[in-house]
C-alpha cells in the first residue's frame, strides 16, 4: 500500500494542479496577512475561505484523480497487489498531497509573518487540522462517488452536488428548520445537525476556539456549553474521524466487489 | 493447469459468461477466439480476478483464486488497450512495476529488442499507439511467470515488432509456459497457436488443435474454418 501511496503522491506532486493549489494558498496567506496586518484576524478570514474551498478542492481533485487514473488502476489490478492496498494507497496519495499543499501553502506565509511569536498559533494549527480533516473526508467521499459511477459526467455532477449540499444547502435547510420550529427547544437538534455535517462541525469548532462564539448569539452559548467542554471536543473529534473512516471503509468495500 | 467450472457473469441484462467450463493443461500456446462480445476479455479478466464472477469457480494450479491476490505473481498480463498513466516516463513505469512485483526481470533486454531505448525518458502520453503497445509487450514479458495472458497483442504493431513478438511467444512456449492469446488476426493465430478455444455466447463452442478445427469444418484455412464453425452447428 505504501508503494502505491508513494507513486500516487509523486504523480500528483508533479502535476500542475498541485502547484496551482499550493501557490493559491501561498498567495492567499500573504495577501490576507498584508491586508489584515494581524495574525488572529487573518485566521478568521482564512477560516471562512478554507471551510468552503477545501471541501470543493478535495471533491473535485478526488473525482478527477479517480477518473484520470483509471488506466493506472487497471494496470495495478493485474499485479499481485490486494485491491484494498491499491485503493487505499491512491486515496491516501491524493489526500496527503492536497493536505501537503494546504499546510505548506498557508504555513509558509504565516511562519514568515511571525506565527510562532503570536498567540494565534493554536488557532492556526486547529485551522490546519480541520482543513486536513476536511480534505480527508471530501476526498474519500469523492472516491466513493467515482467508484460507484462509471459515467464521468454523472460522477462530476454528483460530486459538485455533494459539495453544494454540504457547504451551502445544508446550512439553508438548517436555518429554515430553526425558524420553523422556533417554538420548540432546539438545543439538541442544532448540536446534532452540526455534528452531522463536517463543514458545519469544522466551522463551529474553529469559531469556538477563536472565542468569538458571541457572534452566534444564543445558539453560540449552547454550542459553547457543548463544544467548550472536553466531552464536546472529544465528541466532535470522534465525529470528524467517523466522517473520515466510514467513507474510506465503504470505498474499500465497494472496490473489493467491483468489476474492472 | 487452469480449471474453470460453471462460470456465470452478467453485466446488467447482458449474460456474458453462461456456465462456462474449461480445462487447460500446462504449457503451449492457447488461442481464445470468438466474435465480438462473446466473453473473451471477461473470461481473461475473471482469471486475473479483475472481474468477479457471479457463480462458478476458477482454479489456477489447483488453487481456487477467489479472494486471493498472491497467485497473480505467477501471471503476466497484457491488456487489450495500451493505456498508461500519461505523465509518467517509460522508464519510471518499468521501475514502478519492478518495484511493485519484486521479481527478477529482463526489462532491459526486451526494451532493446523492441527499440525502446530512445523512448525511455519520454512521457507515456507523448508516445504513439504502436510504441505504447511495445511498452505493453515489454511489461508483460519482463517477468518469468508460468502463465502469460495476452489480450489482442498484435494491435498497432509494425511488421518487424510483430515478428519479434511471435519469436518471444514461441520462446516462452519452449520454456514450458502457458500462453493464452486472444486475437482477431487469424493468420497470427494459425501461426502460433497449438490449441484453439472458440467462445460463443459465453460458452465453449469448440476446443482442440487448429488441425482438428480445420478437419471438423472441412476447411483448409483457419479464417474460413472459424467463419464456418458457427454456420454448421452440427460440427461443434
Amino acid at each position: 500500500m505504501l508503494k502505491i501511496l508513494k507513486y500516487s503522491f509523486y504523480d500528483l506532486m508533479r502535476s500542475r494542479w498541485s502547484y496551482v493549489y499550493f501557490l493559491f494558498y501561498l498567495m492567499l496567506g500573504f495577501v490576507l496577512l498584508f491586508l489584515n496586518n494581524d495574525v488572529s484576524k487573518a485566521v478568521i478570514t482564512l477560516m471562512n475561505i478554507i471551510i468552503v474551498l477545501v471541501p470543493l478542492i478535495g471533491t473535485i481533485f478526488g473525482i478527477m484523480y479517480c477518473y484520470n487514473s483509471k488506466e493506472f488502476t487497471e494496470l495495478l489490478l493485474a499485479q499481485p497487489i490486494p485491491r484494498r492496498s491499491i485503493f487505499l494507497g491512491q486515496y491516501l496519495g491524493v489526500a496527503s498531497s492536497l493536505t501537503f499543499s494546504l499546510i505548506f501553502g498557508l504555513g509558509i506565509p504565516f511562519v514568515l509573518y511571525g506565527l510562532f511569536m503570536s498567540d494565534a498559533i493554536f488557532d492556526f494549527s486547529l485551522l490546519l487540522v480541520t482543513g486536513a480533516f476536511l480534505t480527508l473526508i471530501f476526498t474519500a467521499l469523492a472516491f466513493n462517488i467515482a467508484i460507484s459511477n462509471e459515467n464521468r459526467i454523472m460522477g462530476f455532477g454528483y460530486a459538485v452536488l455533494l459539495w453544494l449540499f454540504m457547504a451551502v444547502i445544508y446550512d439553508g435547510l438548517f436555518l429554515i428548520s430553526l425558524v420553523i420550529f422556533e417554538e420548540y427547544p432546539l438545543d439538541n437538534f442544532s448540536i446534532a445537525a452540526t455534528l452531522l455535517n463536517p463543514v458545519d462541525l469544522s466551522r463551529t469548532l474553529i469559531l469556538l476556539k477563536l472565542d468569538i462564539s458571541a457572534l452566534l448569539g444564543y445558539t453560540g452559548a449552547v454550542f459553547k456549553q457543548f463544544f467548550g467542554t472536553n466531552a464536546g471536543l472529544v465528541i466532535s473529534a470522534v465525529m470528524l474521524l467517523l466522517w473520515t473512516i466510514f467513507p474510506v471503509w465503504r470505498m474499500v468495500y465497494v472496490a473489493k466487489r467491483k468489476d474492472f | 493447469m487452469i480449471e474453470v467450472n460453471g462460470l456465470f457473469k452478467k453485466f446488467g441484462k447482458n449474460q456474458v459468461l453462461d456456465g462456462l467450463d474449461l480445462v487447460m493443461g500446462d504449457g503451449g500456446i492457447i488461442a481464445i477466439l470468438g466474435p465480438n462480445g462473446s466473453g473473451k476479455t471477461t473470461l481473461i479478466k475473471c482469471l486475473l480476478g479483475m472481474v468477479i464472477p457471479d457463480k462458478g469457480t476458477i482454479k489456477i494450479g489447483d488453487v481456487p483464486i477467489r479472494g486471493s491476490w498472491k497467485y497473480r505473481s505467477g501471471i503476466n498480463y497484457m491488456p487489450q488497450i495500451a493505456d498508461f498513466p500519461g505523465n509518467v516516463k517509460v522508464r519510471e513505469l518499468f521501475d514502478m512495476i519492478r518495484d511493485l512485483r519484486q521479481q527478477p526481470d529482463r526489462q532491459q533486454e526486451l526494451a532493446e529488442l523492441f527499440g525502446l531505448g530512445p523512448h525511455l525518458q519520454k512521457r507515456l502520453s507523448t508516445l504513439s499507439g504502436g510504441t505504447k503497445q511495445k511498452v505493453n509487450i515489454v511489461l508483460s514479458f519482463m517477468f518469468d511467470c508460468p502463465l502469460l495472458i495476452l489480450d489482442e497483442p498484435t494491435t498497432g504493431l509494425d511488421p518487424a515488432a510483430l515478428i519479434r513478438l511471435k519469436e518471444l511467444i514461441r520462446e516462452e512456449k519452449s520454456r514450458g509456459k502457458t500462453v493464452l492469446i486472444t486475437s482477431h488476426i487469424m493468420e497470427f493465430v494459425a501461426e502460433v497457436a497449438d490449441e484453439v478455444i472458440y467462445l460463443l455466447e459465453g460458452r465453449i463452442y469448440f476446443q482442440g488443435t487448429v488441425d482438428e478445427l480445420k478437419k471438423k469444418t472441412r476447411q483448409n484455412n483457419l479464417e474460413h474454418a472459424i467463419a464456418a464453425i458457427t454456420a454448421t452447428p452440427e460440427n461443434a
